[in-house]
């Protein structure tokens, strides 16, 4: 009896406590390590992609896979209609869509949760005015969106990012705005306004802590969608333009090629799909940690 | 009923003038002289430079011009297409019962096949059936449209050869236009094989549609169902002995619906953003395709007008829905409790 409370169990830190929870979802354990295996090469396709990714090869246009007939081990996925190499395109397209994807929801988050604190504890003066201006950037569908801005601004990288952005940004705004309320008139706001703390202290030291757990959890399915829409834009030409290789830009040629090239076809699609897979199958883990009412 | 509609409608006041406001300063916002980008390649002489700064009124102050907007707009003149030379109202009219009917066929198929999966995966909760629908909906849902697009067309159009590779409907066939629905058109039309033709047209454009709200539905209705399931009124009904078919439509479905119908409408929106990629990829002459054309050819009329009726359709539907969502949950009319 007495061996047992010598060494009492000491309750897991808040971080390891999110592990434990986060890793006893198989789903998500796995998508995080595909994500990262995702992400990792991306990081690295400098160094590890075998070809120049805008190089074209034009003797070896249109090589299948390697194990395909017809391949090589030069080209292990196969070459595209210019003769590029598809391997090395893909992991040079991952840090283009990957960074798309990470800047557009930095660029929505923040000012999202800024304005949604706004939203938040001025509510007599600003909030009526930012809902109204969310509430039409809402009316929109988030890729229609984009094709505005993207109608004004022209194509290109950075205007994609800001198109994504901007779409996103109405969902950070109306979470932060809800989760503020709710913590609003808690104890321990009144408690700090009454301490003394002025209103942005009250607003990003109390009460924006407190809101995090939705805001992370949108962050990373915003992210996944990001990837989606960057593509999408890409694929009509409206995004980032060609030769940069972005999967969505390679995937807007291979229309032509279905018949002949199935490999131009189907390895850019898969790689999208995968990574907002992964992503998705994050966000799922996360959620159900973070809201475990919700879980079922 | 009729205080809990006129108050939604007001609440859509602003959005609709924000929404204007928006289509209005689409030309106005773009850096440069307006008349010189829609130009584009096409040089104009400084006459026609500024006869046409005069018809479009560009050179009115900027509140005359909006007022000015506004006013044709309520009249239903949405402008002219730089390009056709047609009004944008009537181009719009020959193009708009295209995309209703692809997304209305997407939807039929989303919500059908998504509440038959998320009921059954509901009523088996763990189950190998319940794990495999979930896991299908959350592919289905990461799923790019446009490579979907490219995958059915791969297999079902160029290996099969099933169906059709864009289009809607065989060339050999021209059904008079009566409703503007291609396939109530051949319908009605004497002429042989041209209702499986149209069906054959629109097969694939929908399923590629409505994937990834399949993927939505049916996540929400099992949700929903295993919710409903553990309510009262469902154990009482089993309690009185009712059969589980009546148990499961009558009592649990009808109440896991509520939510269901929520995300139909918001699905809407990825309808219409979906139609743009699929219209592009099966050259479905809606206005999906129509706005992304336009926007290559610096139409810039056209791409007002067709950002203008998606917001529009967008609002409209919800606005439909939540009125539904009224009559379904008596405790929303009153403004909730």
């Amino acid at each position: 009896m007495s061996a047992v409370l010598e060494r009492p169990v000491e309750p897991p830190g808040p971080l390891r406590e999110f592990w434990l929870g986060f890793s006893a979802n198989r789903g998500a354990l796995v998508a995080l390590i595909v994500f990262a295996l995702i992400a990792v090469s991306g990081l690295l396709a400098p160094l590890i992609a075998p070809h120049d990714p805008i190089e074209q090869y034009r003797d070896h246009m249109l090589t299948p896979p390697v194990w395909a007939e017809g391949g090589s081990t030069r080209f292990l996925l196969g070459t595209d209609e210019l003769g590029r190499d598809m391997l090395s395109r893909l992991l040079h397209g991952g840090r283009v869509s990957l960074g798309i994807g990470l800047a557009a929801v930095v660029l929505s988050l923040a000012p999202g949760v800024l304005l949604g604190l706004l939203a938040a504890f001025f509510q007599r003066f600003l909030s009526p005015a930012i809902m109204r201006v969310m509430d039409v950037l809402l009316a929109l569908p988030a890729l229609l969106l984009a094709i505005c801005v993207i109608t004004i601004l022209g194509p290109g990288l950075v205007n994609t990012v800001i198109a994504i952005a901007i779409g996103a940004l109405p969902g950070y705004v109306r979470l932060t705005r809800a989760a503020a309320l709710g913590e609003i008139g808690r104890d321990y706001v009144t408690a700090s306004r009454v301490a003394g703390a002025n209103v942005w202290r009250l607003m990003f030291i109390t009460v924006l802590p407190n809101c995090m757990a939705p805001l992370i959890v949108n962050a990373t399915l915003s992210f996944s969608s990001a990837i989606l829409e960057t593509a999408g834009l890409g694929f009509l030409g409206l995004g980032v333009q060609a030769p940069t290789p972005e999967w969505g830009t390679m995937l807007s040629s291979a229309r032509d090629y279905i018949t002949r090239a199935s490999w131009v076809v189907t390895l850019p699609g898969l790689t999208i799909l995968v990574t907002v897979l992964a992503i998705n199958l994050m966000g799922d883990g996360l959620r159900d940690i973070t809201a475990p009412e919700g879980r079922n | 009923m009729l205080g809990f509609l006129l108050k939604r409608l007001a609440t859509l006041v602003p959005t609709l003038i924000g929404i204007t406001l928006v289509a209005f300063g689409l030309i106005r916002l773009v850096p440069g002289d307006p008349i010189e980008v829609m130009m584009g390649e096409r040089r104009l002489d400084p006459e026609a430079h500024a006869a046409l700064v005069k018809r479009m009124g560009l050179d009115e102050p900027l509140p005359v011009q909006y007022a000015d907007y506004v006013g044709k707009l309520l009249q239903g003149d949405l402008g002219q297409s730089l390009v056709s030379r047609e009004p944008v109202s009537k181009e719009f009219a020959a193009l708009f019962p295209a995309t209703v009917e692809l997304a209305t066929a997407a939807l039929i198929f989303a919500v059908g096949f998504g509440l038959l999966l998320g009921v059954s995966a509901g009523l088996k909760r763990g189950s190998l059936l319940d794990q495999g629908v979930m896991g299908l909906a959350t592919v289905g849902y990461s799923m790019p449209v446009f490579w979907w697009g490219l995958i059915l067309i791969m297999f079902f159009s160029v290996q099969l050869g099933w169906t059709p590779v864009s289009g809607r409907i065989g060339i050999e066939f021209d059904p008079e236009r009566v409703t503007g629905f291609m396939l109530v058109d051949a319908w009605l039309s004497d002429e042989e094989g041209a209702f499986k033709s149209a069906l054959m047209h629109l097969i694939l454009p929908a399923l590629v549609l409505g994937t990834s709200t399949l993927a939505v539905v049916a996540r929400m209705t099992r949700s929903s169902m295993l919710e409903v399931l553990r309510e009262d009124y469902v154990r009482t009904a089993r309690a009185k002995g009712l059969g589980p078919t009546r148990v499961v439509v009558v009592h649990a479905l009808r109440n896991a619906l509520i939510p269901v119908l929520t995300v139909v409408g918001l699905q809407t929106g990825s309808l219409l953003a979906g139609a743009v990629l699929t219209e592009t990829i099966f050259s479905w002459p809606g206005i999906g395709k129509w706005l992304i054309d336009s926007i290559a050819r610096r139409d810039y009329p056209v791409v007002q007008a067709g950002i203008l009726i998606s917001a529009l359709t967008f609002i409209g539907v919800n606005l439909i829905v939540d009125v539904l969502y009224g009559v379904v949950n008596p405790r929303i009319r009153g403004g909730g409790h």
